[in-house]
């Protein structure tokens, strides 16, 4: 098994068919399994030990990704986003390498690693040119080394969790159906390289058979305009994301986005208010909820648009809440609530999320597979099910926060906290606390002209949760701490209240 | 007769069919395609071999192939005209999953 098997059959099937569009430029699919081999026999026959690719999204990176797996060595984005040092830092553990950059990044480049640069479009260049003689001769060795994603490293040094050829594979057969995409689908992806969800995007899209519109700078307006320009018809978005897209199109007089039937979404958690403001905006469209990480090749529960819509229709708030849940697990994934001792817990109570399955890795360089003898993954998220299976997420199970003896979970106490009109976002930590070990400390960011004191806020979780879920403390800011793919970073907040 | 590993490429000797092995039993397992066996790449097409009339359903390209016992899966990368078969009995496509794609 091979990732290249999927982009020969894509070939195979729908070769003419427009691939990907980055501006100007785009490829079929024919294009990009020639490009990719054209890129692979080079790739093979150097020195390198990996294909790293420090850039936004662009046509490099379904060539380099597909030209990595023909040539048999791991594809390693890296987040340009990060200082030098830390790039340097994560290129010297994954050295010889041969590494896609932009021209800029390549003059200024000092670190002594061993690593061959190539500019963006020199590496797309070489592999269009020339006429492509490769054999179909990819290793089909399921076990070699398809992808290596460095975490996003919210606590501590970034791990290089792997993902080999047969974890890909496996989800894009349990999860995406071969040559499914009408032939005027067209995907506007936003997500960037280094994200799971970026390098997923690209092999399902092939497999699907999907054209994809890159867009590597997200901003709301350029995303609504190129939607309308590109005749779009799936987004992909984190959150924060749809967020932004929904506060521009609300300024604007009607959302005017007819050919846009679906958008799907994850990598965070959706506030409430934000999902039914957009269903509302956009009646037409399908939402789809995903959750996963990068050790399980992304996705592992889905909300679908038919529970969207149950969901948003309903008058019964347990079933209205489901909007906030990330669904019901994918055919090929098992999934369990475990305590603290590790026993399965029934639907209703909190804890770790375990999940098992052929899509799943659960394993880094230098540290091995921490999978238990059965075959689970522990993901650190906390989360609950409810009776129907749906999974509600509670933070990472290190956010947990312990007064006294009682465990509660950041989540709850944000949800009541998001409920009130005044409140436009929310996050809750625990505080060391003499008496208690620890404290619940809340900050808020109250919407544009809303108005609530900390007591009335207090008073409205008194009101419908324990009184050992109130705040103790409560700050006001402007805005709360998020990376660039909208993860809350909880540890600043603490950070912040330590140093205070 | 052959014992098979994930990975391996098979095509057969009557049509165009090219599968992959997605998984196989640990045991030997005679495979067909149109009637007569499927070969490994490299290995010679017999001489004077047919697609059997009744081995002729077809195979289509993305799809993947089961056993009734489920522990063998074959995805179809060319597509041809002969019937995948082990060990006599004709393969099932496996069913289509309609999940919306999220990513």
């Amino acid at each position: 098994m091979n990732l290249m098997m999927l982009l020969e059959m894509a070939a195979q099937g729908f070769g003419e068919r427009v691939a990907f569009v980055n501006g100007d430029e785009s490829l079929t699919y024919q294009q990009l399994f020639d490009a990719a081999g054209q890129a692979g026999m080079r790739l093979r026959d150097g020195a390198c030990a990996h294909v790293a690719m420090l850039d936004v999204s662009s046509l490099a990176l379904p060539i380099g990704l597909f030209a990595s797996a023909w040539a048999g060595k791991p594809f390693v984005p890296i987040n340009y986003r990060l200082a030098s040092r830390e790039v340097e830092g994560l290129v010297s553990r994954i050295e010889p390498a041969f590494m896609v950059t932009d021209a800029e990044r390549i003059a200024s480049w000092s670190s002594r690693s061993e690593v061959e640069l190539e500019a963006r479009q020199t590496f797309v260049d070489r592999a269009c040119k020339g006429t492509s003689s490769a054999e179909n001769d990819w290793p089909m060795a399921p076990d070699d080394i398809a992808v290596l994603l460095f975490t996003s490293g919210t606590t501590g040094t970034p791990k290089a969790a792997v993902l080999r050829h047969r974890h890909l594979v496996s989800y894009m057969f349990s999860a995406v159906e071969f040559g499914s995409a009408a032939e005027d689908e067209v995907a506007l992806v936003t997500v960037p390289p280094y994200h799971i969800a970026g390098v997923i995007s690209v092999i399902s899209s092939v497999y699907a058979g999907r054209r994809v519109v890159q867009l590597p700078n997200f901003n709301a307006r350029d995303w609504i305009d190129i939607a309308r320009r590109e005749r779009v018809t799936n987004g992909f978005l984190v959150p924060t994301m749809l967020s932004q897209i929904v506060s521009e199109l609300e300024g604007q007089d009607s959302a005017n986005l007819p050919l846009l039937a679906s958008i799907s979404y994850g990598g965070g958690k959706m506030p409430q208010p934000v999902i039914e403001r957009a269903m509302a905006l956009l009646p037409n469209t399908k939402f789809t909820q995903a959750y996963g990480l990068t050790e399980t090749s992304s996705t592992i529960c889905v909300l679908l648009p038919w529970e969207h819509r149950a969901a948003g229709a309903s008058d019964d708030p347990a079933e209205r809440r489901r909007l906030t849940s990330v669904g019901r697990p994918l055919p090929g994934v098992e999934l369990q609530i475990r305590d603290e001792e590790g026993r399965a817990l029934p639907p209703g109570h909190r804890g770790e999320i375990y999940v098992r399955g052929d899509q799943v890795s659960g394993e880094y360089v230098g540290r091995g597979s921490v999978l238990d003898a059965q075959g689970w993954f522990p993901t650190r998220d906390a989360g609950e099910l409810d009776d129907e299976g749906y999974l509600f997420l509670e933070g990472r199970a290190d956010d947990v926060i312990v007064r006294g003896a009682e465990n509660m979970s950041p989540g709850e106490i944000e949800d009541v906290l998001l409920s009130h009109p005044a409140v436009l976002d929310v996050c809750v930590v625990g505080v060391p606390d003499e008496h208690w070990g620890e404290a619940v400390a809340a900050v808020v960011v109250l919407r544009p002209g809303g108005e609530a004191t900390a007591d009335e806020l207090r008073d409205c979780v008194r009101n419908q949760l324990r009184s050992s879920r109130v705040p103790q403390f409560i700050n006001f800011a402007s805005e709360l701490p998020y990376n660039e793919t909208g993860k809350l970073l909880r540890r600043i907040i603490r950070a912040n209240w330590a140093a205070n | 007769m052959s014992q098979y590993k994930p990975g391996a490429r098979l095509r057969s000797a009557v049509c165009a069919t090219e599968v992959v092995v997605i998984a196989a039993p640990d045991s030997s397992v005679a495979l067909n395609c149109g009637g007569a066996p499927l070969l490994l790449e490299g290995e010679p097409v017999g001489e004077g071999l047919q697609l059997e009339a009744s081995a002729a359903e077809g195979t289509q390209l993305g799809k993947r192939y089961t056993n009734e016992t489920g522990d063998l899966e074959l995805l179809c990368v060319k597509p041809g005209e002969g019937t995948l078969a082990a060990e006599g009995v004709a393969l099932v496509q496996k069913g289509a999953k309609p999940l919306p794609s999220s990513d």
